[in-house]
């Protein structure tokens, strides 16, 4: 055994290709994708900063989707992430946890605005009260 | 057992194992989806902390709202940080992919510079909101507000204290496959911190100040 | 920092003396048994000069199967200590009627029943189920060990570090009075002042960092270390078991540890999450843990029904039936246990439409799990079926299971749900499910995987001892506690007023009593094993006549598993293996690539107690230190590249032929 790190190919090998999150960074694709990241981001706080849509819900409703959207560039810009990534393991699993996401946020919502409701039916709407 | 000893032809040993291989799975080969199946698992943490911020963020107990706390530009100056942050942190992939040394351990430290600045404002921020009087113990809002961008600033905190650790390391022993290994994945870090982060400043900031 | 009515001392926090339970006769009782059976234990390593070999064989290996048989240790010593509480519960329950208060004073019994719930899920049922897994997935994968070795080292020292904490809290303070989930506003702390609810946090945040960890571990290996030609729908069945589970470990514990987290922001810094003032909500509390709490019952089944299945094909001689449907039944659970929580608050009072929703995702969910059942019965039709243990253990689930599963279908019904919520008859049906599924499960594993992790096979004579205490006792224990439930009775009580129940609580203390006999037949069985271990000596390393990869090395396995990585045709790898005479390699050996011990885990683990020991008791000097100490020790362990060497080939050349000479003479009459 020597002092330095194991001299393995196959490591090298997995490190360089295929196997890796990080594998086919390229700097076209970070610059890409960081000025998509920059539009997406200085749009919503334009909006919301300068109320330039007068209907705070229709706003909303648009920060949201920019967010969204922005979430897919990161994914795919800084992150990587591909179909062929881990033979489509990482997709897989992303996906995966997205659905439970989607399920645990929207559920406690649901059951917790269904709670308040039906337990509280004389309470004002703590939101509007200064 | 019968069918342990006897002379068979050689293509059932063929059939049955491999036998022209020392390493069926090389060293590291599963780091980077590991890595990945934890950033699932820390992705749970942030959802739980956005329903606890979901269901209890209208909660003010007649205390301050996001409208009287929040300071778009601020928020704006941070975001704007973190985002150059991780395009550095990809000029740092680029140069290790091009196994140049000083230019990956320049980008990493400008990473982490960005990182530090971004901590700072938000510790800036956290400090003049408490010194307002909104302190997480005012409200649940407050609670759930300085609990889920509290973890999110600790991750970072971490980020950047593993990033110093791999510098050192590479500093000792230059971009070997291990090293090459844990950057890729605390690049994932990075990346993943800036997707909690759009989260974050969008739904608890943009949306808390529309509200 | 929240005003406590105690004084927090800098140097020791609020620990003092008091916090010793001196007056507490049962405990300190306990105390003396426990420190004569600890120093007995220590001595006894100490005169044998075992620490060395420990240290180095044991504590410190990043070998998969020595950490599984490390984890079923853990899980059955802390069996006995779940068990003592059970018992002392059934015991107080039985006699606490006309006026008696029973032996148990409130605040006692509130700690037993709060930590039977959390040791015996948390520290028996956990272990048990991870170290299965451990064991025996990467064998029947045919790898070498897990993608992370040293991380499951660390894993295991993390839940035991948790259980280790946990048992502390019997002898220094107290634990948890708030029942196995804690909640608020009970557990919070105006309402639980003292050390118990954070003994409970933190014994739980720390195994929940090795459960986490050991998940996304296993969900790696299963994806990345699979034998050449095991496409996934060739996994065995246990090992697709293990897969989702972990699946569901990484994609909810989580959720555990972020719902404790705000527990501790609440109790340690004033927050108002779960608390009544402020804006808190502690039905949000409920809502996030069950979150978690649903999918963890099905972490502990899914296994065992791989479990069953492998002994169910195994022991009838037979392919196991409808394997596919049994993967799709698998997935298709796995998913749907993530949209059922509400159902253990139904009576909360979100209203009709969410009630009904998760009324009916549960009654949906039955559907995987009878086809299941339809799966075994028909894998056992016009099979040779041999009834040896693991298989009598089957039978025994497959009649007591479907009742557990028929009455979790009637509480599935919302109306139904409002009459027996928190009734006896709950405790009941868990208890079926749990019992009669998961603990069943895990004694038809240990029975059928002990031969291969040990080399001999468990006494059959004391085994059907254990079996009959264990599943007459099982039914003994918990049918009146369905009358009981029916009559509506809640449960968690003391002291009863009505002594027409009182026969039946007697009778359910019988059937703990068997259960004990169980237990302990089980362990004279390991003890008669071990003692007649030449006589059950298993030579051929397929002691039942098996169907999957494990089965095709030795018993035990060498460190390596496996001399040559086996190559996959079939679901049933080493049936078919056997099917197209298959001979053992016996030459041209190469070296193997292995991970090296390291004793990084332990420390971690350690410290990590020391923290939470220091937490609890507001140490916080302590605390600092030993958080910065876990910090240093973790990131000099990154520091260590040289984490591996190599088994020379003449050294595997030897192992293989020390099990050639094994099998010759096995094989002689």
């Amino acid at each position: 055994m020597s002092a330095t790190p194991h001299p393995d190919p196959h490591a090298a090998d997995a490190a360089s290709h295929g196997g890796d999150g990080a594998g086919h960074a390229t700097l076209r694709g970070y610059l890409t994708g960081f000025v998509l990241a920059a539009i997406l981001t200085a749009i919503p706080f334009a909006l919301v900063m300068t109320g330039a849509i007068p209907d705070r819900q229709a706003t909303a409703i648009i920060v949201m989707g920019f967010a969204v959207v922005q979430i897919f560039v990161h994914m795919i810009y800084f992150l990587h992430m591909d179909a062929r990534t881990e033979h489509g393991w990482s997709l897989m699993a992303l996906i995966f946890t997205i659905v439970m996401v989607v399920i645990a946020l929207a559920g406690s919502l649901w059951v917790m605005y269904h709670l308040n409701a039906n337990m509280m039916p004389g309470m004002p709407d703590m939101s509007q009260l200064p | 057992m019968s069918m342990a000893a006897g002379a068979r032809p050689e293509e059932i040993a063929v059939r049955t194992y491999v036998a022209e291989e020392a390493h069926p799975h090389a060293e590291g080969d599963s780091t980077s989806l590991g890595f990945w199946i934890y950033l699932m698992s820390d992705c749970l943490i942030f959802a739980m902390l956005f329903a606890a911020y979901g269901v209890l963020g209208g909660n003010y107990a007649a205390g301050p709202a996001p409208k009287d706390l929040f300071h778009l530009p601020l928020v704006a100056v941070n975001t704007t940080a973190l985002l150059l942050s991780s395009i550095t942190y990809g000029f740092a992939m680029v140069a290790m992919q091009e196994g140049r040394i000083g230019r990956t351990q320049l980008w990493l430290a400008v990473t982490g510079l960005f990182g530090l600045a971004f901590i700072g404002i938000e510790l800036s921020e956290f400090a003049d909101m408490i010194r307002e009087g909104a302190t997480p113990q005012r409200s649940a809002f407050l609670s759930a507000f300085f609990t889920l961008v509290g973890t999110h600033g600790l991750h970072v905190t971490a980020g950047i204290v593993w990033l110093v650790t791999l510098m050192t390391q590479v500093r000792l022993h230059g971009l070997t496959a291990a090293n090459r290994r844990r950057l890729a994945c605390l690049s994932m870090f990075w990346h993943f911190l800036d997707v909690v982060w759009i989260g974050v400043f969008t739904f608890v900031y943009l949306l808390g100040v529309l509200r | 920092m929240i005003e406590s009515q105690q004084a927090v001392s800098p140097v020791f926090g609020r620990l003092t003396l008091e916090a010793l339970p001196l007056h507490e006769p049962i405990v300190v009782y306990t105390f003396v048994v426990v420190a004569l059976i600890g120093v007995a234990a220590l001595g006894a390593v100490t005169w044998f000069r075992l620490w060395g070999y420990l240290w180095r064989e044991w504590f410190t290996s990043v070998d998969h199967k020595k950490i599984g048989i490390m984890y079923m240790v853990l899980g059955i010593v802390m069996l006995l200590r779940g068990f003592a509480d059970a018992i002392m519960m059934r015991l107080q329950q039985a006699m606490a009627f006309n006026g008696s208060e029973g032996y148990l004073p409130p605040e006692h019994y509130d700690q037993v029943f709060s930590a039977h719930g959390v040791i015996m899920i948390f520290f028996v049922a956990m272990p048990l189920v991870t170290g299965l897994m451990n064991y025996i997935m990467p064998l029947q994968i045919g790898a070498r060990d897990v993608s992370f070795p040293f991380l499951n080292n660390f894993s295991f020292w993390m839940t035991a570090g948790g259980a280790v904490l946990t048992m502390l809290s019997l002898f220094i303070g107290a634990f948890a009075r708030t029942g196995w989930l804690a909640y608020p506003p009970l557990s919070g702390i105006a309402y639980s002042p003292d050390v118990g609810v954070d003994y409970y946090i933190w014994g739980l945040q720390i195994a929940g960092v090795g459960t986490t960890l050991s998940g996304i571990n296993l969900v790696t290996t299963i994806i990345k270390m699979r034998a050449p030609g095991m496409a996934m729908m060739r996994l065995p069945i246990f090992t697709w078991t293990a897969l989702c589970t972990n699946v569901l470990i990484v994609a909810t514990f989580p959720v555990l540890t972020a719902t404790l987290a705000l527990l501790t922001l609440d109790r340690y810094l004033g927050m108002n999450f779960f608390t009544s003032d402020f804006g808190g909500s502690p039905m949000l509390y409920v809502n996030l843990i069950w979150i978690w709490g649903h999918p963890e019952v099905y972490i502990l089944i899914l296994p065992v029904f791989g479990i069953y299945s492998e002994v169910a094909s195994t022991f009838s001689g037979k392919r196991l039936f409808g394997y596919t449907s049994m993967v799709y039944a698998t997935v298709v659970i796995t998913i749907l246990s993530y949209l059922v929580w509400l159902h253990h608050f139904f009576t909360m009072g979100s209203g009709a439409s969410v009630n009904s929703f998760f009324g009916i995702t549960t009654m949906i969910i039955s559907i995987p799990t009878g086809a299941k059942i339809f799966n075994w019965l028909f894998t056992m039709y016009r099979g040779r079926i041999r009834f040896e243990l693991p298989m009598m253990w089957t039978v025994a689930f497959m009649l007591t299971f479907v009742i557990g599963g028929m009455t979790g279908v009637m509480l599935a019904v919302p109306p139904a749900d409002f009459v027996l919520h928190n009734s006896l008859f709950l405790v009941a049906h868990f208890h079926n499910v749990i019992i009669g599924g998961v603990v069943f499960g895990l004694f038809a594993g240990m029975n059928f995987w002990f031969p291969k992790a040990f080399g001999f096979r468990l006494d059959p004579f004391w085994g059907k001892f254990s079996f009959w205490f264990w599943v007459i006792g099982f039914y003994f224990a918990f049918m009146p506690l369905y009358a009981l439930g029916l009559m509506g009775v809640t449960r968690r009580l003391r002291v009863f007023d009505d002594p027409s129940l009182q026969p039946w609580f007697v009778v359910a203390a019988f059937g703990a009593f068997l259960i004990l006999l169980g237990i302990l037949s089980f362990l004279v069985q390991v003890a008669v094993s071990i003692k007649n271990r030449e006589k059950l000596r298993d030579t051929t390393g397929d002691p039942w006549n098996a169907r999957s990869l494990e089965w095709a090395t030795s018993s035990p396995p060498p460190d390596y598993n496996f001399a040559f990585t086996p190559v996959v045709h079939d679901v049933d790898a080493w049936w078919d293996m056997k099917q197209h005479g298959y001979t053992r390699p016996l030459a041209g050996f190469r070296p193997i690539h292995m991970p090296k011990n390291t004793g990084t885990g332990v420390f971690i683990a350690a410290l990590s107690v020391i923290l939470g020991f220091a937490l609890v008791w507001y140490i916080w000097w302590l605390a600092a230190l030993s958080f910065v100490a876990i910090l240093a020790v973790a990131i000099g362990h990154t520091f260590d590249y040289r984490r591996s060497y190599d088994i020379p080939a003449a050294e595997i050349a030897r192992a293989e032929e020390a099990r050639t000479r094994l099998i010759v003479a096995g094989a002689a009459p």
